[in-house]
């Protein structure tokens, strides 16, 4: 076991979208675990993460428990991976970036449609919003970007052979896209 | 305003090159362009509302917005931050109870910083209304706001206010030489146009504007332009931080400016010139215009100058804030009425300038030069300076030295040679050429002035000990940002990173890859840019990195990566909104894995 | 004897008058351009075509090709540089592309994908800009905006000027020339050919954005290289 590679995967503002494109290289899954072991990962429901070889950060940065996360995952992950669209510019997250943070907040919790009692949640477990939603590499140094939304499985697939064969990761033309 | 802006227009011959000076004339009346001004343009002057738009956008005084009917400007230049600005005009803010880049409730007054205004040595310095304000101190601040707050005009303020110095300290061959108005241009008929143009070859008059281009080539090619239409320009556009001898030479030697213009204009055979004088130099306009109607009334302007058959006149226009301006081909878009864009090049001026027809673009120091060639003779200039850079040189020194002012030296002088003479001591190093150019360092005192080792168009600015060298580049790297014209992506957007990645180190936030990512950016935007502002603008970077990269090493704490922007402020809005204030309510700049 | 210019070591001929980016798309060389179009003055703004002329950077869509010019154009060097500079103008607006409707038509897009740029590099700026949408067919987001100014050297030749760029530096806008300042307010007609121009999706033509499906769109078969010269061969020649 302790020769395997150790990922550790986690989304911060994202949809698991990249972990559900992760999950797409289907049967190549068997391959990956021979040579992979999960640690933190909505995979394996391990919350916090131990040192690893890799980690694949899914989503952009939108709130102070993000900020904590991200920081667990640098301090204990060799190379870290921005994955996808939002943890590369903020994503479909980032449209909250051209609205001022009391209107998303007003809208959602003051003045919005059929609320009632309304009051902005102060309860201190409730991470606080940042005024807006940060790229991944904005926060931490990141070693290496995969984009996409998501990032077909073919994109993992290429990455993770590529550093488990220690090669230079790189892509070819027809797997970059930021859509 | 509607009988204003139609006799306006009028006055204008409802030419759209006139533009940029009609929008002057409205923002001094109105101290902003209302929407009425512009659709009532628009058809007076047969442009596109957008095009007025655009061009008020892009001058710094000129508003969409109204502005106080007091407006005030503080220079921003680093000799002016030498001297207290920052305190002082915190102070001014107080006192007339005004946010800096604010406009009182009452529209009173408003308050803003601008780029130097070239008074650097007379500074702390501003503007109300365009006027040039010097020597500001809290005795002439406490003045200025009491005769604000009695709604003084201008015409009524005291005169010591608006007083202007020439500073002359050092006069040399240009400076000491007197000439009789129309001295020049009669030497150059009666040893004819063709070797007077030979006798500027053969005294190896440069640009005086810094870059040094060959004046007689420059007036060769233009005559030779198969067109029959020509212009002559004079760029007082002095615009680079440190620079005020233009305003020196306008003030006291205007008659030898404008006769080096029709100089040249008889040489090339133009019949119209330009002065394009900078917007700070407001004050300068009115006696100006004087001197001009007094060569018309001497037979030196106008139709059949001295009987020579030659015709040439001289408007001035002025510029309304944009540094970029002083860029030759900037320059002529601006006479044009529009934005001042650097042009694509070739065409060079000399073949499509104004309105597309041939134009020398010239420096003040330039044409001055050229109208004491034509009296005393190449060989009087060429004796003088090194072999590839003849003559003299006129400097505006300022910053840490006793005598700041105007020195006139011949090319060749050394950097040590200016600072004992101006008074300077305990040096740290010394700008040459201003922000644009060059940070020399105290080991290099023995470089020579001279277009092949120190080239400059003037700017000396001396900093000692006790200066820090990021404030000189943190200050420098804002003006870049703030004057950026922004039509090419690498100067645009390159400057603003610039203006980010300094003032993350400046501010003590950088970590281990700052400094090599701030030189990767220097040379993204010196390499890539369209014109000289962009090719220039990280050299207050490079050329202090070069000789301090220990200072900017030192300036990074000992870990690998801190985040660019403040994480901490980045939650300041949903505190305040969730009223919290716990532990959970805030962030560390940096995470316990660093 | 006909002159010649060369390109990353070949020769190709070229007619005075031509600027070396015609040139080079004559002879079927692709330099890499956003705000050139061959249909149009040429700007050099985005400054994506710099090349080395006899040791000089220069915009090759300004620039004249000039007999015996050594031209560097596709090396390592220019093109990391390029990357950054296209990694610009991604920072200096704001890119969204998983929400865009040209994402897969769009040049900005492609260009970054021609050049194998996986990130954005360097910090947002996330500048607050302004969406029209008032116009019946044509809607403005200048969240995308490039500056490239086709849509307002496009308008100028329809005879409209519905478009200009106004600002200084960074703080650039797209207006429209309406009272209202208002773009369904201005002369702008769908079939203008200035709403068609803007390589990005500031631009965009109401009710057409997904007729084609991801997946068939432009740039996701062949990239910038082939379609550009597939395009603008042609309109050099002409």
């Amino acid at each position: 076991m302790t020769d395997k590679i150790r990922v550790a995967t986690v989304s911060l503002a994202g949809c698991f979208g990249c972990h559900m494109s992760l999950l797409d290289i289907d049967e190549r899954l068997l391959q990956l675990a021979d040579r992979v072991a999960f640690d933190r990962s909505p995979i394996t429901d391990i919350k916090h993460c131990e040192a690893c070889d890799i980690g694949l950060i899914e989503g952009g940065v939108c709130n102070s428990e993000n900020v904590h996360t991200l920081r667990e995952f640098r301090k204990h992950c060799k190379f870290l991976v921005a994955v996808g669209a939002c943890a590369i510019n903020g994503g479909l997250p980032g449209y909250r970036n051209y609205i001022p943070l009391e209107e998303c907040l007003g809208e959602s919790y003051l003045d919005g449609i059929g609320i009632e009692n309304p009051q902005i949640p102060s309860d201190p477990e409730l991470p606080l919003l940042l005024d807006k939603v940060y790229p991944v590499h904005e926060v931490v140094k990141i070693d290496y970007f995969l984009p996409g939304c998501p990032p077909v499985a073919d994109v993992f697939w290429t990455f993770l052979t590529d550093l488990l064969e220690g090669r230079e990761p790189a892509l070819p033309y027809e797997l970059i896209h930021y859509d | 305003m509607k009988q204003f802006i139609q006799d306006l227009a009028e006055k204008n011959n409802h030419q759209a090159k006139q533009l940029l000076q009609i929008l002057r004339e409205i923002q001094s009346c109105y101290h902003y362009i209302p929407e009425q001004a512009i659709e009532q343009l628009s058809g007076l002057l047969a442009i596109p509302r957008t095009r007025i738009i655009s061009v008020v956008e892009f001058y710094s005084f000129l508003h969409l917005t109204p502005k106080g009917q007091y407006e005030l400007l503080i220079s921003d230049c680093i000799t002016d931050n030498m001297h207290d600005k920052k305190n002082l005009t915190d102070y001014l803010a107080a006192r007339l109870n005004v946010a800096v880049g604010a406009v009182r409730e009452d529209g009173l007054v408003s308050l803003d910083n601008t780029s130097c205004t070239g008074m650097c040595d007379q500074g702390p310095a501003g503007l109300v209304n365009g006027y040039a304000l010097t020597r500001l101190d809290r005795a002439r601040i406490d003045l200025i706001a009491d005769l604000i707050e009695r709604r003084e005009p201008l015409a009524a303020w005291p005169a010591d206010l608006f007083q202007v110095e020439d500073n002359i300290v050092r006069p040399g061959l240009l400076l000491k030489q007197s000439m009789v108005p129309g001295e020049a241009l009669r030497s150059a008929f009666k040893r004819g146009l063709k070797a007077t143009l030979t006798e500027i070859e053969r005294s190896g008059l440069r640009g005086r504007g810094g870059a040094g281009f060959k004046t007689a080539m420059k007036w060769g090619f233009c005559a030779d332009e198969a067109q029959n239409e020509r212009y002559v320009v004079c760029n007082a556009d002095e615009g680079e931080p440190g620079t005020f001898k233009d305003r020196v030479l306008l003030n006291s030697f205007a008659h030898q400016v404008f006769e080096g213009m029709t100089l040249c204009a008889a040489i090339i055979g133009a019949k119209r010139g330009f002065l394009y004088l900078r917007g700070e130099y407001l004050h300068l306009y009115e006696q100006l215009q004087g001197i001009l109607d007094q060569r018309r009334q001497a037979g030196l302007l106008g139709v059949n100058i001295l009987r020579e058959g030659l015709d040439f006149d001289i408007d001035i226009y002025l510029g309304a804030g944009a540094y970029i301006c002083g860029e030759e081909s900037a320059l002529i878009e601006s006479l044009e009425g529009k934005a001042g864009i650097p042009r694509n090049r070739p065409p060079y001026p000399v073949t499509q300038g104004y309105l597309g027809k041939p134009t020398v673009v010239n420096n003040v120091e330039t044409f001055l030069a050229a109208s004491a060639i034509a009296v005393n003779g190449a060989d009087w200039f060429a004796k003088v300076g090194t072999e590839k850079s003849s003559g003299t040189k006129i400097l505006s020194i300022s910053g840490d030295c006793a005598r700041p002012g105007i020195y006139e030296y011949a090319f060749g002088t050394t950097v040590q040679t200016l600072l004992n003479d101006c008074g300077a001591t305990d040096v740290l190093g010394v700008q040459m050429g201003g922000p644009s150019g060059t940070f020399i360092s105290s080991q290099e005192f023995d470089r020579k002035l001279a277009f092949e080792d120190l080239a400059t168009g003037g700017s000396v600015i001396v900093f000692n000990e006790n200066r820090n060298i990021f404030d000189i580049v943190h200050n420098f790297t804002h003006f870049f940002a703030h004057e950026s014209c922004g039509f090419c992506t690498p100067c645009r957007v390159g400057t603003s990173l610039l203006r980010k990645q300094v003032d993350k180190i400046y501010e003590g936030h950088g970590s281990a890859g700052d400094v090599a990512a701030l030189e990767e950016l220097c040379q993204l935007i010196k390499n890539y840019s369209h014109c000289g502002l962009g090719q220039t603008a990280a050299n207050p970077v490079l050329t202090t990195l070069e000789r301090y990269p220990e200072l900017y090493q030192g300036k990074l704490k000992k870990i690998s990566y801190e985040p660019g922007f403040d994480l901490d402020g980045a939650l300041d809005i949903a505190r305040r909104l969730a009223q919290r204030d716990d532990a959970g309510a805030h962030l560390s700049q940096v995470g316990d894995h660093e | 004897m006909s002159k010649t210019i060369t390109i990353d070591g070949d020769s190709i001929p070229f007619e005075d008058g031509q600027t070396i980016m015609e040139a080079a798309a004559a002879a079927g060389i692709y330099i890499p351009h956003l705000c050139h179009h061959p249909e149009f003055a040429p700007h050099g703004s985005c400054k994506l075509c710099t090349v080395i002329v006899n040791g000089r950077a220069c915009s090759a869509c300004t620039f004249p090709a000039m007999d015996g010019q050594e031209i560097l154009n596709n090396s390592k060097e220019l093109n990391d540089d390029r990357r950054r500079i296209t990694q610009m103008l991604f920072v200096e607006g704001n890119h969204l592309c998983p929400g865009c409707e040209k994402s897969g038509n769009c040049q900005l897009q492609a260009i970054g994908y021609y050049l194998n740029m996986l990130d954005n590099h360097f910090l947002h700026f996330f500048a607050p800009r302004e969406l029209d949408a008032s116009h019946p067919d044509v809607l403005v987001d200048q969240n995308r905006c490039i500056f490239c100014t086709l849509c307002v050297r496009a308008s100028h030749k329809d005879g409209k000027d519905v478009f200009a760029i106004s600002g200084r530096g960074i703080n650039k806008r797209l207006i429209f020339n309406a009272d209202s300042g208002l773009l369904k307010d201005t002369d702008l007609d769908v079939s203008d050919q200035a709403a068609h121009i803007c390589p990005t999706g500031a631009i965009l033509i109401k009710r057409t954005g997904f007729t084609q499906p991801i997946g068939e769109r432009l740039f996701d078969h062949k990239d910038i290289s082939e379609t550009s010269l597939e395009q603008e061969q042609g309109d050099h020649d002409r």
